[in-house]
């Protein structure tokens, strides 16, 4: 056989070569799939990720903090005016428009992680220019929806998948 | 590097272990008759400085680990078990903290000579860019051990630094989690930093070993950025440089002492004496002092993304920097610009410093910003515009021939030939 024949016409030792490397980085990937996810969260993590929590004894205008998934969450029972003035603040210049309408069930009911959206961070309530949290870390200020009006946030505060189980329990994941 | 001295085995022992594993060759060319330039400063100590930094640091932690308890409820009490109850842990558990920042004293030091001197230049990009992936390696080993206290300070840093993560679009989030182990810092994330944080110093040891290998391939730098042309230029490593650097050493130990025994808590945070609380954030977030610049440069900027862009960024040009500087003058003792800059530099550096630890707000806020475009513009402006326009100072010959060089910018001439 010449070379240039060999050139042209794969041989069976080229056909041996592709295999095996496919054959090898089939494997290897196979392998390294578990190393990476063993990372993910496991079953023990995933397991806490509802909570259901009495919330029969927020006054109006009171606030209650519970952990879910590691994270706290806001539960904020908001007054009449607060109610107001989230709707009335639908149309101001929002970084990141949301209506207030869709980020509750019920409108007397905020609930939203309390997770500063920069660097995860908790925001404080009551505090900023805005009538909501105000996050110390980077300066993020959000409003009474949770919705981020001035600072580095790029986003308003995550709403939780959550519903109301009864009148007073409430189910958060 | 040319040498005239070679390694002879003294007796039957040596010829015979010499002809199988030619070990003392090894040591006795690498360590003891390399050929060093003779005119090297005490900045040149920071290496020997630096290796003893880490094995410091590999020592205590190790003995560290046999008695930390990786777990969120038990780790911050075993700080306190280690500090209390543990015979000499006090101690042990000071130099590894205090250790961490003298390594980080050293190794900027190191990497401002360097960038002086211009010990990046051709022929040593490869020994600076592995340099650079030693600093980079050393930041992430910091920042994991620093978190494996499980104070206040420890879990809110690791939360804003694990969340730069998730500032990357699209996958940003998944990479997060995988990285946490979890969707938010807790038990799983504490395993794995232990994990990495005992595994990657035995990395940055095996870098270093490219790192000198690097090294003896091109020979050092030296003050005057000027090659070494002959063995007139060059002593022994041993005993001159091994006294020296061991002299320089002592000295460093000296203030690394201070630290230990008279303020050990002077370059920490109080809040890390607080255990960590998931649902409290403390007012105020620093981290470590040595990582205050990057920290500043990041909050410099009003978009998340672009600041967690930038702070890499402010690492990553490192790497290029063989490329950005292309003036065949190495040392900035013959740059007369390239030295107002580099001063000019350092003192930004420094002042990203002090802005990285207060509030970004107001003045401060607005000379972040100043200084961080100053930094990338010294890498990215300034370099490449003097290496085509600055004139050079007159230069000497050579390290040995203070004759002045009338063929500046570079260091062949041929009148050389004449002075050996």
């Amino acid at each position: 056989m010449t070379n240039k024949t060999k050139e042209k016409k794969p041989t069976r030792r080229d056909f041996l070569y592709i295999t095996t490397a496919v054959f090898g980085a089939t494997g290897a990937a196979a392998v390294a799939w578990p190393l990476i996810d063993q990372l993910n969260p496991d079953a023990s993590v995933s397991a806490l990720s509802s909570v259901e929590t009495d919330i029969s004894s927020i006054p109006e205008g009171g606030s209650l903090k519970i952990a879910w998934r590691g994270k706290p969450v806001f539960i904020r029972r908001r007054t009449k005016e607060e109610i107001e003035i989230a709707e009335k603040e639908d149309n101001e210049n929002l970084p990141d428009p949301q209506n207030d309408a869709d980020r509750v069930k019920n409108k007397e009911w905020l609930v939203v992680v309390g997770v500063c959206t920069h660097l995860g961070c908790i925001p404080i309530a009551d505090k900023g220019d805005f009538g909501g949290w105000f996050c110390p870390c980077h300066g993020s200020h959000y409003d009474i929806s949770g919705r981020i009006r001035k600072g580095p946030a790029p986003t308003n505060l995550e709403v939780p998948p959550y519903e109301f189980v009864n009148e007073n329990i409430i189910k958060i994941g | 590097m040319n040498h005239d001295y070679e390694y002879t085995p003294g007796n039957a022992f040596t010829k015979w272990l010499d002809k199988r594993l030619p070990l003392i060759r090894f040591a006795d060319e690498n360590l003891l008759s390399f050929p060093t330039p003779k005119n090297l400063n005490y900045f040149w100590t920071f290496g020997f400085i630096l290796t003893l930094c880490l094995v410091t640091q590999i020592i205590t932690g190790i003995v560290l680990a046999m008695h930390y308890t990786p777990h969120v409820l038990m780790a911050f009490d075993s700080i306190e078990h280690i500090m209390r109850d543990v015979n000499y842990g006090w101690l042990i558990r000071y130099i590894h903290a205090n250790g961490a920042s003298m390594f980080f004293l050293a190794v900027f030091i190191h990497m401002f000579r360097g960038l002086y001197y211009g010990s990046y230049k051709e022929p040593r990009e490869i020994l600076w860019i592995l340099g650079v992936v030693i600093f980079l390696l050393m930041i992430i080993t910091a920042f994991m051990g620093y978190v494996l206290v499980w104070g206040q300070m420890s879990f809110w840093g690791a939360t804003v630094i694990t969340n730069l993560v998730g500032a990357i679009p699209l996958v940003g989030e998944s990479i997060l989690t995988l990285l946490l182990g979890g969707f938010s810092v807790d038990n799983p994330t504490l395993n794995r930093f232990f994990s990495l944080h005992y595994l990657l110093p035995f990395v940055i040891f095996g870098v270093v070993i490219l790192h000198i290998w690097a090294l003896h391939v091109t020979g050092n730098n030296n003050p005057t950025g000027i090659s070494v042309k002959n063995t007139n230029d060059t002593i022994s490593f041993h005993p001159y440089y091994t006294v020296k650097d061991l002299f320089a050493y002592v000295v460093f130990l000296l203030m690394f002492a201070y630290f230990i025994f008279y303020n050990p808590n002077i370059l920490g945070h109080p809040d890390n004496y607080i255990e960590a609380d998931a649902m409290v954030t403390p007012a105020h977030i620093v981290p470590e002092w040595y990582l205050l610049p990057f920290y500043a440069i990041l909050r410099a900027v009003p978009d998340k993304l672009m600041g967690v862009l930038l702070m890499f960024g402010s690492i990553v040009v490192l790497f290029f920097l063989p490329w950005l500087d292309t003036m065949k003058v190495k040392s900035a003792r013959y740059r007369p610009t390239y030295k107002i800059f580099y001063f000019t530099f350092l003192l930004t550096c420094f002042l990203l410093g002090y802005l990285g630890g207060q509030a970004p707000e107001g003045l401060y806020l607005f000379l972040s910003r100043v200084c961080t475009i100053y930094y990338f513009a010294f890498f990215l402006v300034v370099m490449p515009i003097l290496s085509r326009y600055e004139k050079p100072s007159p230069m000497p010959i050579g390290i040995s021939n203070s004759a002045i060089n009338t063929d500046l910018g570079t260091d062949k001439n041929p009148a050389l030939s004449i002075n050996n």
